[in-house]
Formats: C-alpha cells, sequence, structure tokens
C-alpha cells in the first residue's frame, strides 16, 4: 500500500509532537505575546502605584490563604457587574501584580474594588469571624492572622520584583522591614483589601 | 486593539492569522484525494487478530465543517476586532457593547429614578415601589455592615430604631450617605488610670440604670463631668451635632458590659461609615435614605 502523507506523521511520534506543539504555539503567539507590546496592558492607569511594603505583605497573605479560590478581583463590562461593584476592571490596574489575582471563581463577592467599600474596623471583625457582622455568611474564619507579620523577608521579596520590572527605589527597599515593624498580618491585609480598584473613581 | 507601541506587532497579528487560515486552507484542500474506484486499502494495522481499519478519505461532511469555519473566520475578522488593525467593519469594541448595554438600561430606570428624585422623602418612604427599590439597594450596598434586617451588629449601627448618632432627620440620613460619617471617641487610657476608668465605666451604666457600683459611680460622675461632658453633655444624652451617642438610652453600639465599656473608654472608638457619593449618586441615596429613614418611621410617612 502507498505511504499516505498523513501516514508520515502518524508513525512518527516526534514528528507528531513537534508539529503539536508549533501548532498549539500559533495561538499563543497571536494572542498574547502581542500584548506585552501595548500600551494599556503594560502601562499603570493613573494613580496604580507600586505596592507598599505593608500592602505587598497583605497581598502576600492574601494569597498563602488563597482567597484568589472564592474571591474574583475583575470586574467585566456588564451593568450587572458595575452596578453592584463599581467601574469595570483595566488592564493598566494589574500591572504590578505579579502574579495577577483575578481568580475564575466567586463564591464570595469580587474584591477589583473594594477598597473604602468598608471600615478597616469592619474588615478586622469579619476577618477574624465573618459570622460576627455577616450571619448569612459562609467565609471561613481567619483568627490567626492577628499576630506578627513577618518582616524579614520583605525586602528580597521586593528585589525580586524589581526584577520583572516593578520600579522600587532602593530607599523603598531599605525601609521595606521598618515599615513592617510592629504590624500584624491583620492589618497588611486590611491595608492591602483597602488599596483595591482605588485608582478609578466611577461617577454615576 | 489599536495601541501596539509600534505598527509591526500589527503586521505580527495581521501575518501570523492570515498565514494560519491559508494553511488550514491548504491542508483541507491537500486532502481532498480522490476517491478511490477499486476497493478500499486496509490501513496496514492489524489488531485483535481480525481487527483492521479502512484508509478512507474524510467524510464529506467533515470536510465541509473545515471549509466552513474558515468562512466563518473571515466574516468574523472583517465584521469584528482579531486582525489587528484591519477589519472590525462593526467597530465593535467589549467598552462600546457595555456604554450601549449601560445605555439602554439607563434609558430605562431613569424615568423612574427622576420621579422618586422629585418627590419629599418621606413621601418616597410611603411608596411600596419605592421602598422595594430602596430595599434592594440597602440588601447590595449597605446590608454588609448594617446585616440585611438593618439591626446592624456589634460597632455597626441598629437602623431600625428611634437613636440616631448623627440625627434620623430625611437630609441628615442623605448626608451621611453622601459623605460618610467618622466617629471619633478617643482614648482616655492616657488621662485616666485605670480605678479611674472603671468608675466612669460604672457612672456610664448607671445613666441607662444597668447594675453599678454605688462608690465608683459617685467618684466617676465627677470624672465624667470633667472628660466626657464636651461630647456627650452634661446629662450623658450626647450630641448629634459630632455623632457622640446618647449613653441614657440603654442603647450600645458596642456593648454594655463593664469590660467592653472599659475598652471603649480607655482605647477609644473609631467608627467609620464610608461615603457613597461615587459609588450610588445622588438619585440612589434619595431612595436609600427614604428606605432607612421608613425603618424607624414606620407608617408616618406622608400619605
Amino acid at each position: 500500500m502507498a505511504a499516505s502523507k498523513h501516514e508520515l506523521v502518524e508513525r512518527n511520534i516526534g514528528l507528531l509532537a513537534i508539529l503539536t506543539f508549533i501548532t498549539i504555539a500559533i495561538g499563543g503567539l497571536v494572542e498574547i505575546v502581542p500584548l506585552f507590546f501595548q500600551h494599556s496592558t503594560t502601562e499603570p492607569v493613573k494613580g496604580v502605584e507600586p505596592y507598599s511594603p505593608l500592602r505587598l505583605a497583605g497581598r502576600d497573605i492574601y494569597v498563602r490563604e488563597g482567597c484568589y479560590n472564592c474571591h474574583s478581583q475583575m470586574i467585566r463590562p456588564f451593568r450587572a457587574e458595575t452596578e453592584r461593584y463599581g467601574h469595570y476592571s483595566v488592564a493598566g490596574e494589574f500591572v504590578y501584580d505579579r502574579p495577577f489575582q483575578w481568580g475564575s471563581k466567586r463564591t464570595g463577592p469580587d474584591l477589583a474594588r473594594v477598597g473604602g467599600r468598608y471600615s478597616d474596623e469592619w474588615h478586622r471583625v469579619h476577618l477574624i469571624n465573618p459570622r460576627d457582622v455577616v450571619p448569612e455568611s459562609n467565609m471561613p474564619a481567619f483568627p490567626w492572622l492577628d499576630r506578627p507579620v513577618d518582616g524579614s523577608t520583605i525586602e528580597q521579596r521586593m528585589r525580586a520584583l524589581t526584577l520583572v520590572g516593578t520600579p522600587y527605589t532602593e530607599e523603598q527597599i531599605k525601609g521595606a522591614a521598618e515599615e513592617l515593624k510592629g504590624k500584624t498580618e491583620l492589618e497588611a491585609l486590611i491595608a492591602y483589601l483597602q488599596g483595591l480598584g482605588t485608582a478609578i473613581k466611577r461617577v454615576n | 486593539m489599536s495601541d501596539f507601541i509600534n505598527n509591526f506587532w500589527n503586521m505580527y497579528v495581521v501575518v501570523l492569522v492570515v498565514a494560519s487560515l491559508l494553511f488550514c486552507a491548504f491542508i483541507v484542500l491537500s486532502n481532498r484525494s480522490a476517491r478511490p474506484k477499486g476497493p478500499v486499502e486496509l490501513h496496514g494495522h492489524q489488531w485483535d487478530e481480525t481487527l483492521a481499519e479502512w484508509n478512507n478519505p474524510l467524510p464529506r461532511w467533515w470536510v465541509w465543517l473545515f471549509w466552513i469555519t474558515i468562512i466563518f473566520s473571515v466574516i468574523y475578522l472583517v465584521a469584528y476586532p482579531g486582525l489587528g488593525s484591519l477589519g472590525n467593519a462593526l467597530g465593535w469594541s467589549a467598552t462600546g457593547a457595555y456604554d450601549k448595554e449601560v445605555a439602554t438600561a439607563e434609558a430605562k430606570v431613569a424615568p423612574l429614578f427622576d420621579r422618586y428624585a422629585a418627590m419629599d422623602i418621606k413621601q418616597v418612604a410611603a411608596d411600596p415601589e419605592a421602598r422595594a427599590m430602596g430595599e434592594r439597594l440597602f440588601l447590595n450596598n449597605c446590608a454588609v455592615c448594617h446585616g440585611t434586617d438593618a439591626r446592624g451588629s456589634r460597632g455597626f449601627p441598629n437602623l431600625t430604631d428611634k437613636d440616631w448618632l448623627y440625627g434620623g432627620e430625611p437630609e441628615t440620613i442623605v448626608a451621611t450617605l453622601t459623605n460618610g460619617r467618622n466617629g471619633a471617641m478617643p482614648a482616655f487610657g492616657g488621662a485616666l488610670d485605670s480605678e479611674q476608668v472603671r468608675d466612669v465605666a460604672n457612672y456610664v451604666r448607671s445613666l441607662s440604670g444597668l447594675a453599678a457600683d454605688s462608690i465608683r459611680v459617685q467618684r466617676g460622675k465627677t470624672l465624667f463631668a470633667t472628660n466626657c461632658v464636651a461630647c456627650h453633655g452634661p446629662e450623658g444624652k450626647g450630641n448629634q451635632l459630632m455623632g457622640a451617642p446618647n449613653l441614657t438610652d440603654g442603647i450600645w453600639l458596642y456593648g454594655s458590659t463593664e469590660p467592653i465599656i472599659v475598652q471603649t473608654i480607655t482605647k477609644g472608638r473609631a467608627g467609620h461609615m464610608p461615603a457613597h457619593e461615587e459609588l450610588l449618586g445622588e438619585k440612589k441615596i434619595h431612595l436609600l435614605a427614604a428606605y432607612v429613614w421608613g425603618l424607624s418611621n414606620k407608617g408616618d410617612g406622608a400619605k
């Protein structure tokens, strides 16, 4: 029987793997790579600054506790979402988020613009035991957060972020550990939450 | 999709997309092998002794599906964005679609909000439809702190009673919602020693008729007169201008037990109601204020 063209690929697993890889890579090359060269995706919107050491530490606690499993940080451009959460999210708000916390599931509400929505005291009570303020809540309690935040590695974490382009100054990095002194994890996390999405305002 | 840092990336996308499409078409064409006239050959593999596979060409309906996807993608790229700065004849964008959606909805709901905005808040509170709208706004925006039943919780005021920190008149409620409030009970831990704090706490409890140590009450009364009257008034009835609570009405924001009052006096309290002007806007605040006012003025609304 005559060897057909597709037989060449089907009977040559190495070639098949290479061609499969190229086929899939085209998708990424067209849809992902160009995003690295757009103004809207690489430049911060006005008002977005690199995370202060306290907020950065809070962000790491957010990641550690897996908040992203239940909370998204991405308001889609639908009226149903902007009515509840505020202005839809734009790419320039996340340029210092490495990795971003967009999430993909909302067991709890979206947090992209939670900053300033509630008082610090509300967050404190709510994180220690959500049922104290929202009896219907099914969010887990995080009572252990009321402990000192670990400032010993914040300098290294900030240096790591400068490697990928976050413009921290040497001065900011040097003073970071000092800023975390005497703060609790709860305070760091609340500082992070209170800053979320505050760069873009919505006027009704 | 038009804000690439230079035009190279536009061309990059165009070239890759067009090349991919052409390649797909080439693959489909090159597999359009003529249907064999004679008997179809076997593939060559044989499984389980006799199981073999015919080397048939692709079914025609399947080939057509490939063509349809290619044609669809061409039409799509002409009508919608996807080919760099080319295509998108419809001028579609995610934000454009959003703006249209909002405009359509606004056209529908704006007259409703306008009608209530023109009415007095007490009249709005008497309107069942307005109350239903207010309730939905309340559940979405206020219930997280004040509770779905508006009865609040420790540190977050109950809105259904007649006791108001800053005043319960409709205009005051509007001001509270619009600009927020910042409670500022200073910490007296530095000015008073722990015994004096307990004396004051006992006196404060006695104001609401709660059980208190009478000797401490006597001492506390003097301390209250020098430290607390500026905000809470000589009789402890509070001052709504600065949000100082009435201490004589038996309503407690943080709790009435001695240890909690001691904590309040020692460390102070800083209640914070966030401003909602930006998030809600004037007309929604009008409806919400009517709903909140109606919670403690049931049946009092102008008919």
